[in-house]
């Protein structure tokens, strides 16, 4: 499968699993949403050594995967994408930072050692939260979360059509570069003869798209602002989930539990 | 051919992601602080299109995001080097949207990348709507596309102003990532090695979209030109718009650029190396003396800092803690599963 038709697949599948029915995916979307970037926020302000702190944040999306039926596997993939880059970083840790910090049979583990450990945990857990926010809410919902904070109008209706229209333009730019591929085998992308006119054809394809559409906004009673899907009113459950992992995140964040739950078994 | 392809791109994954920054290489301080200068950004932009609305480029912008969505997943050949390259498409859409309009795209597209394809993070969302969209959209359109286009448009106007707008935008973005991690203190990189790795590889990579965004806004130039911001070639050149986009980058640059030399010893050595020809300065004096000679016996291993007993009980007690939690883990997922399945059934 081409990189494109990848893309497509992938929007269509998170848009499947977006739309279950599971405890987590009926939240209100600003409670998870809110409950994604404490979760983010609280993750990365652990310091760069504390890999045992890190750990206990695994409780969250333990609890997330078993309560939406999401697929872990598939979560998995999406690391591929941050990863080769946090590596090149966290790489050189070790290099770096040559500082002993614990023996550990026999073998002396250095903080470059610890804090690239810890900075692959980091994007490990990170990635997760932002697959869990998207794969148990859908994308209308959560620029649904963004109208009730206030985010400007405009940028909320530019995700939302963005959105709609990517799995168009991307069978559109498809359709392009296979006929391309099939007059030009074996040849590694598109030659620079044709740079402009290829992706010009696609861009005047794309306004012309544009053009229509804004036609049949007219004609169903656009005249310059959107109507966002409303939902249905928040329940205390909604409350109640933000106030509780939060203040989990917080206690992981500020307890040293790790070692406590440690030392109770020493 | 499908075989050659798919290796192509996957080359082509390996270089495009250095711009998109990740949550776990950012401190929340340094996220929050470029999520407020994004936000500054994006409420002035909507302020801006709302003064000037015209409801027709409502849809232009959506269809426009995703036609960049689009157009960055092909993939163009660099002739000579044997390998390919892409398209980012904040120059473009600036030069065919308007910066604000291509600014708010911009941030639809970052924001999609980021939720649908785990491409940058969401805390990082601030850090990489800046280091690629507001570079591209204000500095490349206000610092060099629109001086250069003003009196008119010419096939080489338009190929100057591309290139020299996406590679200087993309150095800045690269510069930005580097600030942006060094200032966090996650990464134990020097800041002159990552600097050095970085700026020369996003010279080429923004050599090359600036190629791409020239052939393809040449294109629509000689085809349908309507389609070109025509504010970009109009005489209103407006120096203090360049003044003020410049002040805010000084500000925001040498602000973390102080911040990341005063968090970087290696700098200071380097420094020191230039002026004294040694790395370290040598100190004279019975205090230095005394401190070195305790320093010495105290230590396990010359020159390094160990001897701790404390913390490596610290990191035996966290080794069996994390051990008991992920089997409570493994207990909370089995529980929570079971629980799950029981009221499916009942349902």
């Amino acid at each position: 499968m081409s990189k494109i038709s990848d893309a497509i697949y992938e929007v269509h599948y998170m848009d499947t699993i977006a739309s279950g029915t599971s405890p987590v995916h009926r939240v209100h979307p600003l409670a998870k949403l809110l409950v994604t970037i404490a979760y983010i926020w609280f993750t990365v302000s652990f310091d760069k050594y504390n890999v045992t702190g890190l750990i206990t944040m695994v409780v969250y999306p333990v609890a997330l995967f078993s309560l939406s039926e999401v697929s872990f596997k598939h979560s998995i993939k999406k690391l591929r994408i941050v990863l080769p880059f946090v590596v090149l970083i966290g790489i050189f840790n070790p290099i770096f930072d040559r500082t002993p910090r614990f023996l550990l049979y026999g073998l002396t583990i250095t903080n470059g050692m610890v804090s690239g450990f810890a900075l692959f945990i980091k994007a490990f857990l990170t990635v997760l939260a932002s697959y869990l926010l998207i794969a148990t809410t859908r994308i209308e919902s959560i620029c649904y979360a963004l109208n009730i904070l206030h985010m400007p109008d405009m940028l909320v209706t530019q995700i939302l059509l963005t959105y709609r229209y990517i799995t168009v333009l991307l069978s559109e730019a498809n359709h392009i570069f296979e006929a391309y591929s099939l007059r030009a085998p074996f040849q590694k992308g598109i030659h620079y003869k044709v740079w402009g006119s290829l992706i010009g054809q696609l861009l005047f394809r794309s306004i012309d798209r544009a053009s229509s559409l804004y036609d049949s906004m007219v004609l169903r009673g656009y005249s310059g602002s959107f109507k966002h899907s409303q939902l249905p009113n928040a329940r205390w459950q909604d409350f109640a989930y933000p106030l509780l992992w939060v203040t989990l995140f917080a206690v992981l964040r500020y307890t040293n539990l790790i070692s406590f739950i440690g030392n109770l078994f020493i | 051919m499908l075989k050659h392809k798919n290796t192509s791109e996957r080359k082509f994954d390996k270089g495009e992601n250095t711009m998109h920054m990740a949550d776990a290489l950012l401190s929340p301080a340094v996220g929050g602080a470029m999520y407020a200068a994004s936000a500054a950004a994006t409420f002035y932009s909507a302020k801006k299109i709302k003064e000037d609305f015209n409801p027709k480029k409502v849809p232009v912008m959506g269809v426009m995001g995703a036609f960049v969505f689009a157009a960055q997943m092909i993939n163009f050949s660099i002739p000579v080097t044997g390998s390919s390259g892409h398209i980012c498409g904040g120059m473009l859409l600036a030069a065919i949207l308007g910066p604000y309009a291509a600014f708010m795209t911009m941030i639809a597209i970052l924001l999609i990348q980021c939720l649908m394809f785990a491409d940058g993070g969401i805390l990082a969302l601030g850090c990489n709507i800046w280091n690629m969209a507001f570079y591209a959209c204000f500095f490349g359109y206000f610092c060099v596309y629109k001086p250069i286009m003003k009196n008119g448009m010419t096939r080489g106007k338009i190929i100057l102003a591309s290139v020299l707008g996406c590679i200087l935008s993309l150095q800045l973005g690269a510069f930005s990532v580097v600030l942006e991690t060094t200032v966090s203190g996650i990464s134990e990189l020097p800041f002159g090695v990552f600097v050095a790795a970085m700026q020369p590889i996003h010279l080429a990579i923004g050599a090359i979209e600036g190629l791409i965004t020239a052939a393809v806004l040449v294109f629509i130039y000689q085809t349908r030109p309507e389609l070109l911001d025509a504010e970009a070639t109009d005489n209103k050149f407006s120096l203090k718009k360049v003044i003020a986009i410049m002040s805010i980058i000084v500000v925001l640059v040498g602000g973390a650029l102080s911040l990341a030399a005063s968090s970087n010893p290696d700098g200071l050595e380097w420094s020191i190396g230039r002026v004294t020809g040694k790395e370290e300065l040598e100190a004279d004096g019975n205090v230095h003396n005394t401190l070195s000679n305790v320093q010495e016996k105290t230590a396990v291993l010359p020159d390094y800092s160990f001897g701790n007993e404390s913390v490596a009980g610290t990191s035996f007690s966290g080794i069996v803690g994390s051990a008991v939690v992920a089997v409570l883990c493994i207990l909370l997922s089995v529980i929570l599963g079971v629980a799950r399945k029981k009221k499916a059934k009942t349902e």
